[in-house]
């Protein structure tokens, strides 16, 4: 199995061969195709990547050759669907170079990564009148799970405010900090609106109060070169399918310290050592958080997507999406009335615009027409809409195979809108 | 883009741009505020009942192009008509923009509304198009203060 890109076949050394997005393209059949009479192009990355050949081929040999239960067969497919399962999860810890695969925990997605620390951690250490940092950009899977427990527990949920600009107002992050704070659970990358955050300097100062920190990767995942030790964070959170993985599978990192004490998250078959009425004593990790039969073709195709990205390389594709990035915002804003929601500094691969006099919604439906995938709406994140004073955005996110074409595309595209609604 | 002007007709953009009806009304005796969580849009259908007769219909919110435009000509089509025209009125336009009636031109019982008739080859806007309607059914129904289209 090879997770290699023919974007790469071409030359003797990876570092040597520049990016070539056409190779790249050709590893995704889904690319080749027209809407509505038009190319495809598919700037809506931030809601889900497309899937290489890698990936469906992993997929469909996992069914067609190896199925079988995880962890107690004796038999030969039972033991090359272990090997396959446990070989992803080394992958995973390569990728976000983590200090033991047992850190690498498998969950549906990041939805159920966050909701896992706030059920299991948050349900040992939070007590009445604790706080739970977050901020307004975030997803509301990293806001609602936090107020689910913090209505249980009598806690508070403070949250960190955002500037015009889309950036977290570091000093009011500061004064939030406080010695009642159990949790900061922050956006690596904004979905919404591409503000990339300084989540080392968040995390050294929450560390340097003893507060451990959660962050939400989903959108990082893809589109930032990870390093759990670098960072320091205690929790990492990411979705599969916007990893250009399958759909239904994700990661929790989370340091040992903190998950050996972490009571389990649900209970069932694989998470124990051994069961009597009487008493249960629970597996060791990861296991003790993998309750149940796992997504097991999810997680192998999920180390080959991890595979494929690396043989691209994220440095290159951050990149990448930072010139498509750079062109599609200077291409939108020369379209009269458009505003882009989101001019932090630091930003990667996400960009939110509204247009004046037109819905989010009519732009999204416009585009369509002309092929173009963009995503329209609030991006579940009600409250950033809310702060913003606006009901939705349209949003064009960029992956690995996007091309300045499309880019320009999408520019022409919304130049048409005017003509419909004149 | 030929589809596109099928669904964005000059008088819906008219009704997008200038909504008729766009107020709060403060005798009205239902309110209801009809939201579509997926997409944020939210409408507020004020009536204002005499007998059995609207009286006088208005709206707020903040919508879309679909939204807004059907939201104001349902309040132009609805004064003065009675609630079970108005809930015959409202089965009529369903089936228009989920494409079970066609347009029937001239003399048809929806009129005007039948520029919507574009909305059955756009599925993901049909829920646009019906908030305010759903709105208005609770409203003369009595069922609930928020609907949502989910």
């Amino acid at each position: 199995m090879s997770g290699t890109s023919e974007a790469l076949k071409t030359g003797p050394r990876a570092e040597l061969v520049r990016f070539d997005v056409e190779a790249i393209r050709r590893d995704f059949p889904i690319l080749h195709q027209e809407v509505h009479g038009r190319p495809l192009v598919y700037l809506d990355n931030a809601a889900t990547t497309q899937k290489p050949k890698a990936v469906l081929e992993v997929l469909q040999r996992y069914y067609t050759q190896d199925n079988a239960n995880i962890h107690r067969g004796v038999h030969e497919l039972s033991q090359r669907a272990t090997a396959a399962y446990e070989g992803a999860r080394e992958k995973v810890q390569r990728f976000l170079n983590a200090a033991s695969s047992r850190e690498i925990i498998f969950v549906r997605g990041t939805t159920e990564a966050i909701n896992l620390v706030a059920h299991s951690f948050g349900g040992a250490n939070v007590r009445e009148g604790d706080e739970i940092l977050v901020s307004t950009m975030e997803h509301h899977s990293n806001i609602v799970p936090w107020q689910i427990l913090c209505d249980a527990k009598k806690a508070r949920l403070r949250v960190i405010p955002v500037s015009d600009r889309g950036e977290l107002e570091m000093e009011s992050f500061d004064r939030l900090l406080s010695p009642k704070t159990r949790l900061v659970s922050v956006a690596h990358l904004s979905n919404a609106l591409g503000t990339l955050n300084p989540v080392k300097q968040i995390i050294r100062k929450a560390h340097a109060r003893g507060i451990p920190v959660l962050l939400d990767g989903a959108q990082a995942a893809a589109r930032v070169k990870l390093d759990v030790r670098d960072l320091d964070c205690d929790f990492y959170a990411l979705s599969g399918h916007k990893l250009y993985g399958p759909t239904g599978i994700g990661v929790l990192y989370g340091k040992a310290d903190h998950l050996e004490a972490m009571p389990p998250f649900m209970g069932g078959g694989d998470m124990i050592s051994s069961v009597t009425f009487e008493r249960t004593t629970y597996n060791k990790l990861p296991y003790k958080f993998e309750a149940g039969t796992p997504h097991i073709a999810g997680v192998i195709a999920l180390g080959a997507a991890v595979d494929y990205v690396d043989s691209i390389g994220l440095e290159a594709i951050a990149s990448h999406e930072e010139e498509l990035l750079h062109r599609a915002t200077e291409g939108v804003l020369s379209i009269p009335g458009l505003r882009v929601i989101g001019t932090a500094k630091e930003k990667a691969g996400i960009l939110s615009f509204v247009m004046e006099g037109i819905h989010p919604h009519d732009l999204g439906t416009i585009l369509d027409q002309q092929g173009i995938a963009i995503r329209a709406g609030h991006h579940c994140t009600q409250p950033l809409m809310e702060r913003f004073g606006i009901p939705a955005t349209a949003r064009a996110s960029f992956g690995m195979y996007n091309t300045p074409q499309e880019v320009d595309a999408l520019t022409e595209g919304l130049g048409k809108v005017r003509e419909v609604f004149g | 883009m030929g589809d596109l002007r099928d669904l964005y007709q000059e008088t819906i953009l008219d009704h997008s741009r200038r909504p008729r009806n766009f107020r709060t009304l403060a005798d009205a005796d239902r309110k209801v505020e009809g939201f579509n969580p997926l997409c944020g849009d939210r409408v507020t259908v004020f009536v204002s009942l005499e007998g059995d007769q609207v009286k006088d219909i208005s709206f707020q919110g903040s919508g879309c192009a679909i939204s807004t435009a059907s939201a104001s000509m349902m309040t132009e089509k609805l004064k003065g008509k009675t609630a079970e025209e108005a809930l015959s009125l409202f089965e009529g336009f369903h089936a228009l923009v989920t494409g079970k009636h066609e347009a029937r031109g001239n003399g048809s019982e929806l009129g005007k509304l039948e520029v919507f008739s574009g909305v059955s080859e756009f599925p993901i806007r049909v829920k646009c198009a019906t908030l305010a309607w759903h709105a208005l059914k609770a409203a003369l129904t009595g069922a609930e203060q928020t609907v949502s289209t989910e």
